[in-house]
């Protein structure tokens, strides 16, 4: 009985342990497998130079199948953070928030405080933009120099995971070659912003990060 | 002149019932934009990819994403230099030159740099950690500074995945994310 729940316990802690190995994707117990669970997030010149992209990427490893039916959570607010002056605190935030087929975006703009707790910053109201069906072509919305996009896309990470697994849980030794991505045929459920620079700072360099929050 | 007084008058009566009632519905005269008052508490939160997964111990991954950029490094840097030294015993230091104690202090401040001035990338050989495009072979970046020793040269079967690239190709133009399987 004693050994059972030992054996019970060891396979919880490798079963929890396998599925937190990726970017960000199912990366801690509270939010894997949840709507509010980031896999990733970019941040790179745009092809207009002047302007940065901001992708978001949320729920991991939707199959085709599952694709057709995922949803944003309307009680989740996607959140980026923008540290203009390297002291690791958000200066200005743009948040996402899905309500009836639509994902509504505030910002760049200054949040009404930092941390862990946000209001929507409605005064800072940037543009709207249906939330693009699965199949469908994607649905764009520009708007001052800024542009939108939110729905399903293929997942962009690569990475051999279940490889990487076999290392960690010492049943291997290295990795293969060729390798398998594990991402490959997957979907994620994904949010592109794309701003002017001159709207997060104009020069010199920024720290980001993203953050989801859910209404209370 | 008077009947604009009753009506200002039978307004201040409507708002001060509708604010007593605290209705939420009182914006149901037509289509308009939703409302979106209340709290927002964060639960997840990701900047550098694969930080949280690598780095921080299962115990305290939940409490990871719930700590704030500007506190995560005095959290966390000594369990990151831990989680390291056991990944990998012979770190001495890695590519850029860091140490343990550097290279963990460098990441347990999770926030992803990006530079508004030119090539945005985690690596590309020249340009280090100024921002992430979707391109970027991330995890072969971070098991060669974990696993590749000072020159990137050690540890051969660690040090890449040999995974380069993704399964579809980027479009150029926004939103540049590949289209879904469906």
């Amino acid at each position: 009985m004693k050994k059972t729940k030992i054996l019970l316990g060891v396979a919880v802690i490798t079963v929890a342990g396998f599925f937190a190995l990726a970017a960000d994707h199912m990366d801690a117990p509270a939010v894997t497998g949840g709507t509010n669970d980031i896999t990733d997030f970019y941040a790179f010149q745009g092809q207009d130079n002047n302007n940065i992209v901001f992708v978001t990427n949320v729920q991991a490893l939707l199959s085709p199948t599952d694709t057709q039916s995922a949803m944003f959570d309307e009680n989740t607010m996607i959140e980026i953070n923008i540290d203009t002056n390297g002291d690791a605190v958000e200066d200005l935030v743009i948040q996402a928030i899905p309500k009836d087929g639509k994902m509504y975006f505030f910002g760049p703009v200054a949040p009404a405080q930092a941390g862990l707790m946000s209001t929507v910053r409605t005064s800072g109201m940037a543009s709207s933009v249906a939330i693009t069906k699965p199949g469908a072509n994607a649905t764009i919305v520009t708007n001052a120099g800024m542009s939108f996009f939110a729905g399903p896309r293929d997942d962009p990470f690569f990475f051999d995971v279940d490889q990487y697994k076999a290392i960690i849980a010492g049943t291997a030794t290295g990795f293969e070659n060729p390798g398998t991505d594990t991402y490959a045929g997957t979907n994620v459920m994904s949010v592109v912003v794309e701003v002017p620079k001159s709207m997060i700072g104009g020069t010199g360099s920024i720290n980001s990060w993203v953050e989801t929050k859910r209404k209370q | 002149m008077k009947f604009n007084n009753m009506k200002i008058a039978a307004i201040a009566v409507l708002i001060s019932l509708t604010a007593y009632n605290c209705s939420n519905d009182d914006d149901s005269n037509g289509p308009k934009d939703p409302e979106f008052s209340g709290n927002y508490v964060q639960e997840d939160q990701m900047a550098r990819p694969a930080i949280n997964t690598v780095f921080v111990a299962m115990a305290q991954k939940d409490a990871f994403n719930v700590t704030v950029p500007s506190k995560q490094g005095a959290a966390y840097q000594a369990s990151f230099e831990s989680r390291l030294l056991a990944l990998n015993p012979g770190y001495t230091t890695n590519a850029l030159g860091m140490d343990a104690a550097t290279f963990t202090g460098a990441l347990a401040t999770d926030v992803l740099t990006v530079s508004l001035d030119g090539t945005t990338t985690f690596f590309d050989g020249t340009n280090v950690l100024t921002g992430r495009t979707l391109a970027d072979d991330v995890i072969d970046v971070e098991l060669l500074l974990i696993f590749g020793g000072p020159m990137g040269a050690d540890n051969g079967t660690l040090s890449s995945d040999n995974v380069d690239a993704n399964d579809k190709p980027f479009l150029s133009s926004f939103p540049y994310l590949a289209t879904p399987h469906m």
